[in-house]
């Protein structure tokens, strides 16, 4: 690999692991012989593969703030691997100490790299082509011819051939026997713009997940249901460790309406399909300004100063009103139900009305938005299921409970979830469980004088993603610079032209010319065609070079 | 033409590329077979040093090669060079059957296609330039295996593409994604050769008539070059601006972006290794290997055997993808947050 050896040139860092560890060191000496140690190029490598293999388990074990859900079922089938992989932190692999300590150990290592390599530059830049060596013909590519040229008349040539080829040329006339000429620091540029840029993205991204949060909240779809950009507002929230409450963008919106398209083409492959969600948005940027409109989709988010709005998700609200003994209204309005099938819409909600008398009552069920009854091979009816994914046909089939619904005892508890521990079910007389399959504007009374239920009428709801994450741009531009480096670090190929010419005894000038390719990459046959363009240049035109004196 | 005539076009096309890669393949045999016991002339360095090799290329006929031995050499390119077109008619096909047209890259079946594509059309565009016929069986070999993989076990008919997908950066990051692939599993081969050439001394066989170690390191070298920045920008780019817009963060720790990161700090430490002493040559080829690796596994062990990944599209009429909705901010336990499907609206790439 001899074309690779001027690189070594190039890295001091290189040699540095070459130096054994003495044995009696100070501590001075102890530092700097670790600092080499860890800036070498070798423990860089080292780093770099264990920052390959650190991230692994991530893509293998689930992720708290991935899925926590994966994270508490997988907690609860291996009661004992758990407290292990939590001692490791297995479970949140990209936050954790080692993995933060081999990105860190990384970091120092490129900075320790880059500065020194920076300062060489900042002197390669202003140094002149080092002179040519002794024996041009001993470098691996290199050719000679005579010509009864003087000496100085062919490096003169040389210099402005060379030069025309974009090369930095030393040449002074009569000072020496030689033209040395060297082009392609764009690459060393390029490699160290490179690593100054992942430094750049580094602080993006650091900037971003420090001060950003990202929230999220399922909105009603109309005019009566608004948000407005507030911690309280949301139901669930993930700010970063430094985040400040006060950078929250005071913008509100309501979603005045909610399309979807339903592909309904029996001949489409994807019939049944849901696609072209679009929310239209009544947003104001903050209280008092302007009414302003915009179409949210999936890939067009909201940018509302540094806040982006998402559409992610939406879903079926059932609107129920649980009437109790007495006739009073105890619950009313939309409930959000969460799909539990992605094609047909199926969902699953709860209702609650915790001030029900003489007794809470609470339902559980199941919301198909086109109903239809599944069937066997035989033809038997089975299972209920939703057809379709629109509401051609809703029906919302609901099981009742009393007795201690939860929510007024003061603790918290999920709205989506019922805590059945404290509650019984309702029964029919024969002893089976009472169910209620409900149509729009159907209203079934519940047995022993406990209410009724209506289901009123279908609610959409949308899942609204919010996020505000600064930094972005900053580690945008890192990535597209460090890409610009990379650029010139892989295809531009410095290397080295030099030209001697000397009177030989018997008159006759000797030319030399030789070509020193320092890339890692660098092709052969360029290499040769450059040659043979400089030689075939010199020697072109020595006549009009002549002429042109006389 | 409608769809239906586009879609059965595509197919006739993968199903001619198939046979004229066949073909090929064969014409390369022959030539081959001829090649087998014809001792190897030593390579006479042209240039001096660094060029030495490189000059001498293995198809370079020895006196005792016959002109019916370089005709079939000939033929395998001309074939494989038809087999492209055959090919390139097959994505085209994919594109104009779906409706709305589109890119033929929106699931595994036609990712798969276009990858091998780029394989072929890189091994087309660089063969005569950097001299690379010895190259063309296994080039012509590997596609034919992938493509018949990929017929028999992912194929899918046309349809329609999922909402999220339907994005000009489905065009850009995809995209490049392909061609880093292509990119990179010719790098990978021709790193395989490197090794297999290192330890080999024989003077006859398909081995023997490679060039020098130094030179298909070289080659290794150059589709790495060609392929890592392109895949910089299609991984680490276009993807996290993708990411932020269908999904509002850039960086999700999604598998396929675990693994996409994994393959680029390989790829990254496989470039520093060509240039460190110790680890230049076999171990620099090994590290390439290693990057094909997770190059394939995130192709193809991610969309089959990830159940979290956003990026799983393997079950791609499936549309899918459950999140985790986190109750109400006082939910108080994180078991009882429930588990949701949410529509289709969820980019599935």
């Amino acid at each position: 690999m001899t074309d690779l050896q001027p690189d070594l040139r190039q890295r001091p860092s290189d040699d540095r692991q070459a130096t054994p560890l003495p044995m009696d060191l100070t501590a001075r000496e102890l530092a700097r012989w670790s600092w080499r140690q860890l800036t070498s190029m070798r423990t860089a490598l080292v780093l770099l593969l264990l920052l390959a293999l650190a991230a692994i388990p991530g893509s293998v074990i689930p992720q708290e703030d991935i899925d926590s859900l994966k994270v508490s079922q997988w907690r609860d089938d291996h009661p004992r691997l758990a407290p292990i992989w939590d001692r490791l932190d297995l479970f949140s692999v990209y936050g954790s100490v080692w993995f933060s300590a081999i990105y860190i150990l990384l970091m120092i290592s490129l900075v320790g790299c880059i500065v020194p390599r920076l300062l060489v530059y900042a002197r390669a830049l202003r140094a002149k082509p080092p002179k040519a060596p002794r024996n041009l013909s001993r470098l691996p590519e290199s050719t000679s011819y005579e010509t009864d040229e003087a000496p100085e008349v062919v490096l003169a040539r040389a210099a402005a051939v060379i030069r025309k080829r974009r090369f930095r040329v030393d040449w002074t006339a009569g000072a020496s026997d030689s033209v040395a000429a060297e082009r392609g620091h764009l690459r060393e540029a390029g490699n160290l713009l490179f690593h100054l840029a992942v430094i750049v993205v580094l602080v993006g991204v650091a900037v971003g997940s420090l001060f950003g949060y990202k929230g999220g909240v399922i909105m009603f779809v109309g005019k009566d249901y608004g948000f407005s950009n507030n911690l309280t507002q949301y139901d669930d929230f993930a700010p970063g460790s430094l985040f400040d409450e006060s950078v929250m963008e005071p913008f509100s919106f309501t979603i005045d309406s909610f399309d979807v398209d339903w592909i309904t083409d029996p001949d489409s492959r994807r019939v049944g399909m849901a696609r072209k969600f679009v929310s239209h948005l009544d947003y104001r940027t903050e209280p008092g300004a302007a009414d302003q409109q915009y179409d949210l989709k999936v890939n067009h988010p909201l940018s509302i100063g540094g806040t982006d709005v998402f559409l992610i998700g939406h879903g079926y609200a059932p609107v129920i009103t649980i009437r109790d003994g007495d006739g009073n209204v105890a619950q009313s309005g939309p409930t959000v139900f969460l799909p539990t099938n992605a094609q047909t819409f199926e969902s699953f909600g709860v209702v609650k009305a915790p001030d029900a008398q003489p007794t809470q009552i609470g339902l559980e069920g199941t919301f198909y938005p086109t109903f239809a009854m599944g069937r066997d091979a035989d033809g038997r009816l089975t299972m209920p299921s939703s057809a379709f994914g629109n509401a051609l046909d809703p029906l919302v089939s609901l099981f009742a409970y009393t007795g201690d619904v939860g929510l007024d005892d003061g603790s918290s508890a999920s709205v989506y979830v019922l805590d059945k521990a404290k509650t019984t079910q309702v029964m029919k007389s024969d002893g089976q469980p009472f169910r209620m399959d409900l149509r729009p504007g159907d209203t079934v009374t519940l047995p022993d004088g406990l209410g009724s239920v209506t289901f009123e009428g279908l609610q959409r709801w949308n899942k609204i993603q919010i996020s505000r994450t600064p930094g972005k741009l900053v580690a945008l531009a890192g990535v597209v610079l460090a890409l610009l480096g990379l650029l010139g670090s892989l295809f531009v190929r410095p290397r080295r032209v030099w030209v001697r010419a000397r009177r030989q005894d018997d008159g006759s000038t000797l030319v030399e010319v030789a070509r020193l390719d320092r890339s890692s990459g660098g092709d052969p046959e360029t290499g040769r065609d450059e040659l043979a363009d400089i030689v075939a240049a010199l020697q072109q035109h020595p006549r009009e070079d002549r002429e042109a004196r006389a | 033409m409608n769809d239906a005539q586009w879609e059965t076009l595509s197919n006739q096309g993968v199903a001619a590329a198939g046979v004229v890669y066949f073909l090929a393949l064969l014409a390369y045999a022959v030539q081959w077979a001829a090649l087998r016991d014809a001792p190897v002339r030593q390579a006479v360095p042209v240039g001096a040093g660094v060029g030495a090799g490189a000059g001498a290329p293995a198809e370079a006929p020895a006196e005792d090669v016959s002109h019916r031995t370089e005709m079939a050499g000939r033929l395998g390119v001309l074939l494989t060079a038809v087999g492209a077109l055959a090919h390139f008619v097959a994505l085209l096909g994919r594109g104009m059957a779906a409706d709305p047209n589109r890119v033929p890259w929106g699931n595994m079946y036609e990712f798969t296609l276009s990858g091998t594509f780029v394989v072929v059309a890189l091994f087309l565009a660089t063969t005569r330039r950097w001299r690379l016929s010895w190259l063309g069986p296994i080039v012509v070999g590997f596609v034919l295996c992938v493509l018949l993989a990929d017929v028999l076990w992912l194929y899918e008919p046309v349809a329609p593409l999922t909402e999220a997908l339907e994005s000009y950066w489905l065009v850009i990051h995809v995209v490049a994604a392909i061609i880093a692939t292509g990119a990179f599993t010719l790098g990978a081969i021709t790193s395989v050769l490197y090794l297999l050439k290192a330890r080999s001394s024989k003077d006859t066989g398909y081995l023997a008539r490679l060039p020098e170690p130094a030179v298909l390191d070289r080659v290794s070298y150059r589709m790495h070059a060609f392929g890592f920045p392109i895949w910089t920008f299609g991984v680490l780019i276009t993807g996290p601006i993708w990411a932020h817009q269908a999904w509002s963060s850039y960086w999700n720790w999604d598998p396929k972006e675990v693994w996409a990161f994994i393959t680029w700090v390989v790829y990254a430490a496989y470039l520093h290794a060509r240039a460190t002493a110790g680890w230049r040559g076999r171990n620099a080829a090994y590290l390439a290997l290693v990057g094909a690796a997770a190059l394939w596994f995130n192709f193809i062990g991610i969309n089959f055997f990830s159940t979290t990944s956003q990026h799983s599209y393997a079950n791609g009429a499936e549309v899918e993808r459950s999140v985790v909705l986190r109750v109400a901010p006082t939910a108080v336990e994180p078991a009882q947050e429930v588990r949701v499907v949410v529509g289709a609206d969820h980019p599935r790439r």
